[in-house]
């Protein structure tokens, strides 16, 4: 009897323990050349914030806030260069990795052999990606506060939504990739990530947008991700940023059960 | 390892288990019984339900319909129990390409929960198994085909597995490459691992299984130990005889009478008989002559093809 009960509560025991097995792999991973694509996801962002938040910001002076606040150009493209490199570093372990893994390195099906669930794998994964994407966050406050752009507080008030932001888009795109037929389908996403990009008030104020194309922006993540991010590094946070955290919240938690579900549904026929 | 406790020490019971995928029927309701510490094998063409069966045993591929019980347990509700004491070796290897031969045994066994440094002590033992040692450091994309196999065998009995599945162990590769994985397979059995492996090799049922199945467009056509099957739906010895001239056809007629069963193949006539020799006299006493005559023991192969055909399965 024993041994039948004993298996039960340790494969029970275990789902937190199980994902972590599954990040815990591509720690293992760390020494192949994967590290080059790790150190690109940092260098990214910061050439936009260089480029068009410092340098373009040169000719665009300071801009007013609905609020009333004024801030230099940089100040408010840098929060949003966060969000973004918070958003293209968990899509890129999500999207192009996660699928890479499920479909052509066949891994998830030696995973699914051993007591690792389906939705583990996709919490253990989305937790990896959201590891990566922290020091990217981490270092990239960093550089906002050493330039001024932001106060030391406020970047430690702006970490754990450049987190949450992050984790957003990794359930996102690994809910999405479970929709890839193939390696086709990604120049779609990427040009999705790129309207995204430039258009979630990250580099002009949503306010300036004719107002039905205002509320469509307003739906979308990113923007809803910079606007949190904002908030916060400019303006120091308040309630209005509730709907964001919220959003995100809510975009994580769908993205992992679709994931989860869909990949079960793929792999487990 | 702990021995499983289970009714009449039967590990894996099946009752009219079926798996469909849409219209498709792949296994269409088959009754297995596998002991525990017995070698039990699933012969077939390809598609005859094999692989299905096997995922549904490794709880990965739920069933359709009908009854299926893994040590005690039901793989609907205990599939990562079930899966903790299962080591599976898949029909195609699905090694981790960007870890190394080594990392490849640790990193599995964590993903069981075993402790970083039992996993580590394991896998030192069983690269040493399946003689893979002088490669632990090496990636696996540079490893022959026999290699990952063997690789692919270590992995499933990291986590020191009650069952071990295996699905087409030696397909595709060379005889000494299939030779060393039986031979590590038959050490396997000795230890008390109880193995369930597919194969469409006759020879490997032959060497390996203790009892076996038969299937057939996802129905189980026969049962026994490859003995029994050869008794039963074979004849104790075969002659094989090569006319030369068109057709072999022209020569059939005149051997009526000789063999429990006469086969007409396009190049050879097959003659099941109890006595081959007696039987090849008794060709010579009727003035032919073919061109060649081999007499040999029956053989699961023959049974195979008695019960499966001889078209061609895509």
């Amino acid at each position: 009897m024993v041994s039948i009960v004993l298996p039960r509560l340790i494969s029970f025991e275990g789902a937190p323990r199980r994902a972590a097995s599954v990040a815990e792999r591509n720690v293992a991973a760390l020494k192949s050349a994967y590290w080059v694509v790790l150190i690109s996801g940092f260098f990214e962002p910061m050439l936009y914030l260089l480029s068009i938040g410092v340098g373009v910001g040169e000719l665009v002076g300071d801009l007013t806030l609905p609020s009333g606040t004024v801030v230099s150009y940089a100040a408010f493209v840098a929060p949003a260069m966060l969000a973004a490199s918070a958003m293209s570093g968990a899509l890129a372990e999500t999207t192009f990795n996660f699928f890479g893994k499920m479909k052509y390195m066949k891994l998830y099906d030696g995973i699914l052999a051993t007591p690792v669930q389906p939705f583990e794998i996709a919490l253990g994964e989305l937790g990896w990606a959201m590891l990566r994407g922290s020091l990217y966050s981490a270092a990239f406050l960093a550089v906002m506060v050493g330039l001024d752009l932001t106060s030391g507080i406020r970047a430690l008030v702006a970490f754990p939504a450049a987190v949450l932001v992050g984790f957003a888009f990794g359930g996102l795109g690994m809910a999405l990739s479970t929709f890839m037929r193939s390696w086709q389908d990604f120049d779609l996403m990427g040009s999705a990530q790129f309207a995204l990009f430039l258009f979630s008030g990250t580099f002009v104020p949503a306010e300036a947008y004719p107002s039905v194309l205002r509320w469509v922006v307003e739906v979308t993540p990113l923007y809803r991700a910079v606007h949190l991010v904002r908030g916060i590094t400019v303006e120091g946070g308040g309630w209005g940023e509730l709907v964001d955290v919220l959003y995100l919240v809510a975009v994580t938690a769908l993205g992992l059960v679709v994931a989860g579900r869909r990949m079960g549904r793929l792999l487990c026929k | 390892m702990v021995e499983p406790v289970t009714r009449d020490g039967i590990l894996i019971q099946a009752r009219g288990l079926v798996k469909r995928f849409g219209d498709f029927t792949a296994v269409d309701g088959i009754d297995v019984d596998v002991r525990a510490g017995e070698a039990f094998g699933f012969l077939g063409p390809n598609g005859a339900g094999k692989s299905s069966t096997m995922r549904m045993v490794g709880c990965v591929s739920p069933p359709t319909d009908g009854e299926l019980q893994i040590m005690g347990m039901d793989p609907r509700r205990d599939g990562p129990a079930i899966r903790a004491r299962l080591g599976v070796c898949p029909q195609l290897d699905n090694l981790d390409p960007e870890l190394t031969v080594r990392e490849n045994l640790t990193t599995y066994a964590r993903y069981f929960g075993i402790p970083r440094r039992v996993a580590r002590e394991r896998a030192a033992e069983l690269l040493d198994f399946v003689q893979l040692a002088e490669r632990a450091g090496s990636k696996v994309e540079p490893l022959s085909g026999g290699m990952k196999r063997r690789l692919t065998i270590a992995r499933a009995m990291v986590n020191e597995p009650d069952i071990v599945l295996l699905d087409e162990p030696t397909t595709g590769l060379d005889p000494q490459a299939r030779h060393l994985v039986w031979e590590r397979l038959f050490r396997l059995k000795q230890q008390g691992v109880t193995l369930v492996l597919t194969t469409h090799y006759m020879d490997e049922a032959e060497q390996l299984c203790d009892r076996l199945v038969v299937m057939d467009g996802g129905r189980i056509v026969a049962e026994g130990s490859p003995r029994t099957l050869i008794e039963r739906y074979s004849t104790r010895e075969v002659v094989e005889l090569r006319f030369a001239g068109e057709t072999q056809e022209a020569f059939a007629g005149k051997l009526d009478g000789l063999a429990e069963r006469i086969e007409v193949l396009p190049d050879r006539i097959l003659l099941y008989v109890t006595d081959g020799d007696g039987a090849v006299a008794e060709v010579h006493a009727r003035a032919l002559t073919p061109a060649s005559v081999l007499v040999r023991r029956s053989s699961l192969e023959d049974v195979f093809l008695h019960l499966t055909g001889r078209t061609l399965v895509d």
